[in-house]
């Protein structure tokens, strides 16, 4: 078990890589009532056209990730929320593009709550009757998306810029797309996806490092994994330049919103230089668009942009985006402006500004290092990424104009740029 | 020393409440300003705490209060509003790193003091009057939020359950207000009702973190120094008369349907019987192991979420789903089994013992974050009980079976609203 700590955050973290290939982490806070564990397989809904182990390529159903997450939950003797709140645990778990996790907190019966999150992760049950009910539970949580203005927005706009990458497909899949999910299917993508050496578990909260790590090394121990080859995902090209400028959706609200969404360049980018590209713009599009800046007044004065405005870049392995905007009276006259503040940014950010905005990215930080869910999820998604959550605040000290600079001149390009919007219905 | 050591004072006009704990990486400071819940007042009171947050004397435009802000280590700060049984509640919330952590060591504890003394003390004034131009971009900005609760049919429809529920009680408005009457309100009038609320509005100050107690009240006594007060008390109104259901269909152009049903629990906050309504909560509708996840979604497939809460200050439950518009008749009937399955007992010991072990984890997991704790403590302030969170789970933890059969039978049905799509009417 190795050892590493955070001098300047007070904390340490303990890691050991099993001999079937999984990561455990453990981060002891003590004070904390709390634990929080997540056991996270890199495998989300862009993961839809792969190789299973030793097997010819195969296309699989949009939103098949996120219904195998809900399937886990179901054993031969009834579901595991109903194990886990006997233990005193609540538990969950989501999908994103690019991860599944499973989760539980508990304030007692760690130990128990943890084997029972490993276990039930690690012991499919699938069969043709279950999987048919949940078909009728996850379309009703696709017609709930359907309805929220909001959701329809963000993935409007990921559609705009993608043409082949499945990031733009929903997550939970569409009715017609799931209906054709069988249990082999799920197996499939099981046994592809959810080997040890795939997946990473952390741990936070008032324990014992020694005693949770035995306890997670004797789990596995009991059970067999064949070393997984390589895991084959293929993707097909995908263009520099966003497949469609535009998108207006009509629907059943009283107000308009509009995104102006970035396609991002540099997307294969891993590690300490995924991290500074990541840091950067997000600073950069901070010091543009922050409550503190010029241009945030400027809107919110002219009634363009309200509280529900906001902005974020992220980045992942194949695809990466920046987004600007939020609800609005005039959507086109906010999408322009948004634009020419983006288009015309180079050479325009101060080092006043620059220092002011990292000293609020470091106290966001402390402020979210606060929280276990946000030190678990958030490790695990740098860590897949080859990152390490606890160099966010040397980075971030150590950015400077140059590296915004760089970071805008080459995302900034007139071609990646899209817009989408929600307007009421006439 | 129970699982959280507040330490209260009565001090210049408020209460001092003060948590010392060296688990976070910050420190927290809340200020919450507590008035009955009236038609005359809410909507000035839904503008009042975003015209002071924008700006004031000394940063007088949103862009100079926030830098500095950005300069103290991005200290977050924020208004919110809650809606507490016949209560209406303004929160300034601040949040700031401590300064062990960074490798600047300028205490941030004072200075966030200072500028929360400067919000509210010091606003923005020209001539008896809050800045113009800020009241009329603040109005614009609480009209879209009025008119935001349309967009979300979640809370859309949750809104218009109790606007049907409670229709002759203060509890219908809106915690931001109405919208018809944001236009009228001028500078002039909103300083005064300012004004008027540091006078009367019961007072009360948070401040969590790893933090000197004689510091923290030698600064709190130097820097917000407010009149006494008697605070306003009104007594809630439980045991209403068990009346016909009142049911409402709404049409609108909505895919997935909404169920949103009200129950009148009869019970409020530190009640005797509040901890076996908790259980009761619990098992009927609350988690994941309760009767409406387990039927309505996992054995009918009807919908992805089915649950039911409590408004404790108020005494309802209310039930909220989401599902096919096809398939209202079996999802209230189905909802209706559940409950005569809680009048008649038909639930075992250990799904009252599962619901206890939830039910407390929740409560620790809530006092792991500041704010958490901030909103657990302050239900005594709500309810003038001093109830502590040991006290809490000790009470839920001797709850018997029958005690939560008795409370199944107080609980009645009020109402019930379903917003459809168009075609099925």
């Amino acid at each position: 078990m190795e050892k590493i700590l955070f001098d300047q955050l007070q904390e340490e973290m303990y890691y050991e890589k099993l001999s079937n290939g999984l990561d455990v982490y453990v981060l002891p806070k003590k004070g904390f009532n709390k634990t929080y564990a997540t056991f996270t397989t890199k495998y989300g809904s862009v993961d839809n056209h792969f190789s299973p182990p030793g097997k010819e390529e195969v296309q699989v159903p949009d939103g098949i990730a996120h219904f195998l997450e809900h399937k886990l939950f179901e054993k031969e003797d009834g579901d595991v929320f109903q194990q886990f709140s006997k233990q005193g645990a609540s538990a969950n778990a989501f999908t994103s593009f690019t991860r599944t996790a499973y989760l539980f907190s508990s304030t007692s019966n760690v130990e128990k709550n943890l084997e029972t999150l490993i276990d039930f992760v690690q012991e499919p049950y699938f069969t043709e009757k279950t999987v048919e009910k949940e078909k009728g539970i996850i379309g009703q949580e696709i017609t709930m998306y359907d309805d929220n203005p909001d959701w329809r927005l963000y993935f409007g706009l990921i559609q705009n810029m993608y043409k082949n990458h499945p990031v733009k497909i929903d997550i939970a899949g569409t009715i017609e797309s799931i209906s054709h999910i069988t249990k082999d299917m799920l197996y499939e993508c099981y046994h592809t996806f959810y080997h040890p050496s795939n997946m990473l578990l952390f741990i936070v909260g008032p324990v014992d490092q020694q005693e949770i790590m035995k306890l997670v090394k004797d789990n596995q121990a009991l059970k067999e994994y064949k070393e997984l080859p390589e895991i084959k995902r293929i993707f097909e090209e995908e263009p520099q330049i966003v497949a469609e400028k535009k998108q207006v959706l009509q629907m059943n609200v009283q107000t308009s919103k509009c995104l102006v969404g970035i396609k991002a360049v540099n997307v294969n980018q891993t590690g300490k230089e995924m991290m500074k590209t990541e840091l950067s713009l997000n600073v950069m599009l901070d010091i543009l668009f922050g409550k503190s800046s010029d241009h945030f007044s400027t809107l919110y004065n002219d009634g363009l942009i309200d509280e529900t405005f906001s902005f974020d870049y992220t980045q992942e392995n194949g695809f990466g985006f920046a987004m600007v905007g939020g609800d609005t009276s005039d959507p086109d006259r906010l999408a322009e402006v948004l634009k020419g503040i983006l288009l015309g940014a180079k050479g325009t950010i101060t080092t006043e500004s620059l220092e002011r905005t990292k000293k609020k990215k470091i106290g966001a930080f402390l402020r979210a290092v606060n929280s276990p869910e946000y030190i678990a999820n958030q490790f695990t998604r740098y860590a897949f990424n080859e990152m390490n959550l606890f160099d966010v605040v040397p980075t971030l000290e150590s950015i400077t104009l140059e590296d915004i600079e760089k970071a805008a001149g080459e995302l900034l390009s007139e071609e990646r740029f899209t817009v989408c919007q929600v307007v009421p219905k006439r | 020393m129970g699982i959280i050591s507040e330490s209260v004072q009565a001090i210049n006009g408020y209460k001092l409440h003060i948590v010392n704990t060296d688990k976070y990486k910050t420190n927290t400071i809340v200020w919450k300003m507590k008035a009955p819940l009236t038609k005359e007042d809410v909507t000035l009171r839904a503008l009042l705490p975003y015209v002071l947050q924008s700006n004031s004397e000394k940063y007088p435009t949103t862009g100079k209060l926030r830098s500095y802000l950005d300069e103290l280590y991005g200290a977050s700060f924020f208004v919110d509003l809650a809606k507490k049984g016949e209560f209406h509640i303004i929160s300034f919330s601040l949040e700031m790193a401590n300064e062990k952590f960074l490798t600047d060591p300028t205490p941030l504890l004072k200075k966030g003091f200072e500028f929360l003394t400067e919000i509210l003390l010091k606003p923005n004034l020209n001539n008896h009057a809050f800045n113009k131009v800020t009241v009329e971009n603040e109005k614009r900005t609480l009209k879209q939020r009025i008119q935001s609760v349309y967009d979300d049919k979640m809370r859309y429809s949750n809104y218009r359950l109790v606007q049907e529920m409670c229709k002759d009680e203060s509890y219908s408005l809106h915690v931001h207000g109405e919208m018809e009457a944001v236009e009228p309100i001028t500078a002039e009038q909103l300083y005064e009702y300012y004004l008027q609320a540091l006078k009367t509005d019961e007072l009360d100050l948070y401040v969590i973190g790893d933090v000197k107690e004689d510091e923290v009240k030698a600064i709190a006594e130097q820097l917000l120094p407010f009149d006494d007060r008697k605070p306003q008390v009104i007594e809630a109104s439980v045991n209403h008369e068990k009346r016909n259901v009142h049911e409402v269909k709404e049409q609108q152009d909505v895919k997935q349907g909404k169920l949103n049903i009200g129950y009148r629990t009869n019970i409020l906050y530190g009640d005797d019987d509040y901890y076996a309504l908790q259980i009761f909560n619990g098992i009927f509708g609350g988690f994941s192991h309760s009767k409406l996840f387990l039927n309505v979604r996992e054995k009918a497939s009807l919908a992805y979420y089915v649950t039911s809460r409590l408004e404790s200050h108020k005494g309802l439950m209310m039930v909220m789903s989401g599902i096919d518009n096809k398939n209202y008749e079996e999802a209230v009937r189905i909802i209706h089994e559940q409950m005569e399955a809680m009048i008649k007992g038909d639930f075992t010991e250990e799904e009252m013992n599962q619901t206890k072990a939830v039910i407390k984890n929740q409560l620790l997991e809530t006092v792991d974050t500041s704010r958490g704790m901030v909103e657990v403590l302050y239900h005594n302030v709500v309810s003038r009980k001093d109830i502590s969170l040991q006290e809490w789970m000790d009470k839920m933890d001797q709850v018997k079976k029958e005690d939560v059969m008795a409370v199944a039978k107080k609980v009645n049905l009020d109402t019930i609203y379903f917003l459809t799509g168009k075609e099925e009417l």
